[in-house]
């Protein structure tokens, strides 16, 4: 794209792209220590997520702040405006990630007072690796531009779906055979809750992503785990997006 | 499908051709093989894709999403020469009745130039030359048969500056039906010039001061006097050319809030610099450069996404 004729208003479109860099770079680091944290029952970790969560609030701040000054000083038009909006909507979706990820990480806190219960972290950390992946990958889309693989990271949203069932199932199967997991259990499930809701942030990205590049809207069928008939269904229709 | 391309003007209905007032006609633009071969074979998507190859090989294709609703005014591959040096190349744009177009592009894109075609006013340059058909209503305008004068006033031209006549408010707006001889009575005469001040929101300014000299209005008011003459007349069409320029803001947002009132009745083509205006006043955009209309289309789609990358490149400030 070539420059603005104007060069400060194209240096204060690419300052907003690159905060979103930054604070994207900064919620994927939130997540993976907060799966750490749960890995590792990390304690120190754990707290540095949710002190560190502050900071994302932060740049969420100055990021809209900047959209809204560039708006109403330099009235952006077609692709510069949906990337200042695209930025508002990236950063808002970052925040909540951040917020999940502080909450994951305070229920770490909590599940590091009790017993280690290995293999059910260990799915959790395994839904989280893939969750961070799709955030970054993402985030990369963005910041490249690379259409196909915004694209790419809408369409295996059912991944993580699938994910958060079967950790579902996995659950309850723990907290029927022994209801001393209860406790423990429904944290990890919050956990889990969250994981799936962070992964549907990374898909409102990349349909933000789209927007901005096409300036349409994604359209197809979106591939969609169907939960077990016997399941009192784990994932209702609560779908946000 | 939405999107047309148009191939200079060789697709489009043939008229101009079957033109017997010109002795001279542009050849049709010879486009790169690949396009015509596309234009043919291939889906939509790939003719916009071999459309867009080609203009960033030869700027010359023309990308345009046809209008909804009847058409007022259908150029067909108007060239403009003065002194022999082309100033406009076998532009084809449909301007559709009871809508605001907005002609926009650098200057010396031809916007204007095309805008003064439409009440054939490069008739009084001299050297100044056009072929192409230009219909109105489905009537060559630049027919031997039609009188300049008489077009003139079914086609009104509002200016950059106001130019009111030196004489009474009053006398600014009956002139126009006085030499047209569209009243007789002083009283109908009466009724026209408050019903036209009325329509350009000046009424209320002037009613008390008609015999004043129109000379003592402010810019804005002159310019919505103009106006007013303007549409006297009865006209079918008004033309402007950069309507605003010599204005306060509030004396714009007065005449954009004319414009916007007056597309109800009138077919409006404006010539603006401001991307800003065009986008409000505007439902139709056509944009121009180097003599060539590029892209038209919905104003709301200019704007949001643009199909062309020069005009993409233009009203985002990225130009040159």
């Amino acid at each position: 794209m070539n420059q603005h004729t104007v060069k400060a208003y194209g240096d204060e479109l690419n300052q907003i792209t690159a905060e979103i860099a930054r604070m994207g770079g900064l919620a994927e680091a939130q997540v993976a220590d907060a799966i750490d944290s749960v890995a590792r029952r990390d304690i120190a970790l754990a707290r540095a997520v949710v002190e560190r969560d502050l900071k994302l609030d932060a740049l969420h701040r100055d990021i809209e702040k900047k959209a809204i000054r560039l708006i109403a000083l330099r009235q952006p038009v077609a692709s510069d405006l949906r990337r200042t909006l695209g930025a508002m909507k990236i950063a808002t979706d970052l925040e909540r990630t951040g917020d999940l990820a502080k909450n994951i990480a305070k229920r770490a806190l909590i599940l590091a007072e009790g017993e280690p219960m290995q293999p059910l972290t260990r799915s959790i950390e395994r839904m989280g690796r893939l969750v961070s992946t799709r955030l970054r990958d993402v985030l990369d889309a963005y910041t490249a531009s690379e259409l196909d693989r915004a694209v790419a990271v809408w369409q295996t949203d059912d991944e993580v779906d699938e994910h958060y069932n079967a950790l579902f199932r996995e659950l309850l199967t723990y907290m029927m055979g022994d209801p001393r997991t209860i406790g423990a259990c429904t944290h990890l499930l919050f956990m889990a809750k969250n994981l799936e809701r962070i992964g549907d942030h990374a898909t409102n990205i990349a349909e933000t992503v789209h927007y901005e590049i096409t300036g349409e809207d994604i359209v197809g069928e979106r591939p969609r785990a169907q939960p077990t008939a016997e399941d009192s269904d784990p994932t209702p229709n609560l779908s946000t997006h | 499908m939405k999107t047309r391309i148009f191939r200079s003007a060789e697709d489009q209905t043939g008229a101009g051709t079957a033109d017997p007032t010109h002795a001279v006609r542009m050849g049709g633009q010879v486009l790169p093989a690949a396009v015509s071969e596309a234009s043919e074979t291939a889906g939509d998507a790939d003719r916009i894709e071999a459309a867009a190859e080609s203009s960033r090989q030869a700027d010359q294709t023309v990308v345009a999403t046809p209008p909804t609703g009847p058409i007022k005014i259908a150029a067909r591959d108007v060239s403009v020469f003065y002194e022999g040096k082309q100033a406009l190349f076998e532009v084809s744009l449909d301007i559709p009745d009871k809508t605001v177009t907005a002609l926009i592009g650098p200057s010396g894109c031809g916007k204007s130039t095309f805008l003064r075609t439409m009440n054939r006013m490069n008739d009084t340059i001299s050297g100044a030359k056009v072929t192409g058909r230009i219909a109105m209503d489905g009537e060559d305008i630049n027919d031997r048969s039609i009188d300049p004068v008489l077009l003139r006033a079914r086609v009104g031209m509002v200016f950059q500056r106001p130019n009111p006549f030196p004489k009474s408010i009053y006398e600014n707006v009956a002139y126009g039906p006085k030499i047209h001889g569209l009243v007789s009575a002083k009283s109908e005469m009466d009724g026209v010039v408050e019903s036209a001040l009325k329509r350009a929101g000046l009424w209320d300014e002037v009613a008390d001061r008609l015999q004043s000299s129109a000379m003592g209005l402010s810019g804005g008011q002159q310019q919505r006097l103009v106006i007013a003459r303007a549409i006297a007349v009865n006209p079918e069409v008004i033309l402007m050319d950069e309507p605003c320029s010599a204005l306060d803001p509030i004396a714009t947002a007065r005449i954009e809030e004319l414009i916007d009132e007056l597309r109800e009745r009138f077919c409006i083509v404006i010539v603006t610099h401001s991307m800003a205006q065009a986008a409000r006043v505007s439902q139709r955009t056509a944009f121009f450069h180097m003599g060539r209309l590029v892209e038209t289309g919905d104003t709301e789609d200019i704007f949001q996404n643009p199909r062309e990358r020069r005009t993409l490149d233009y009203i985002t400030g990225r130009f040159g």
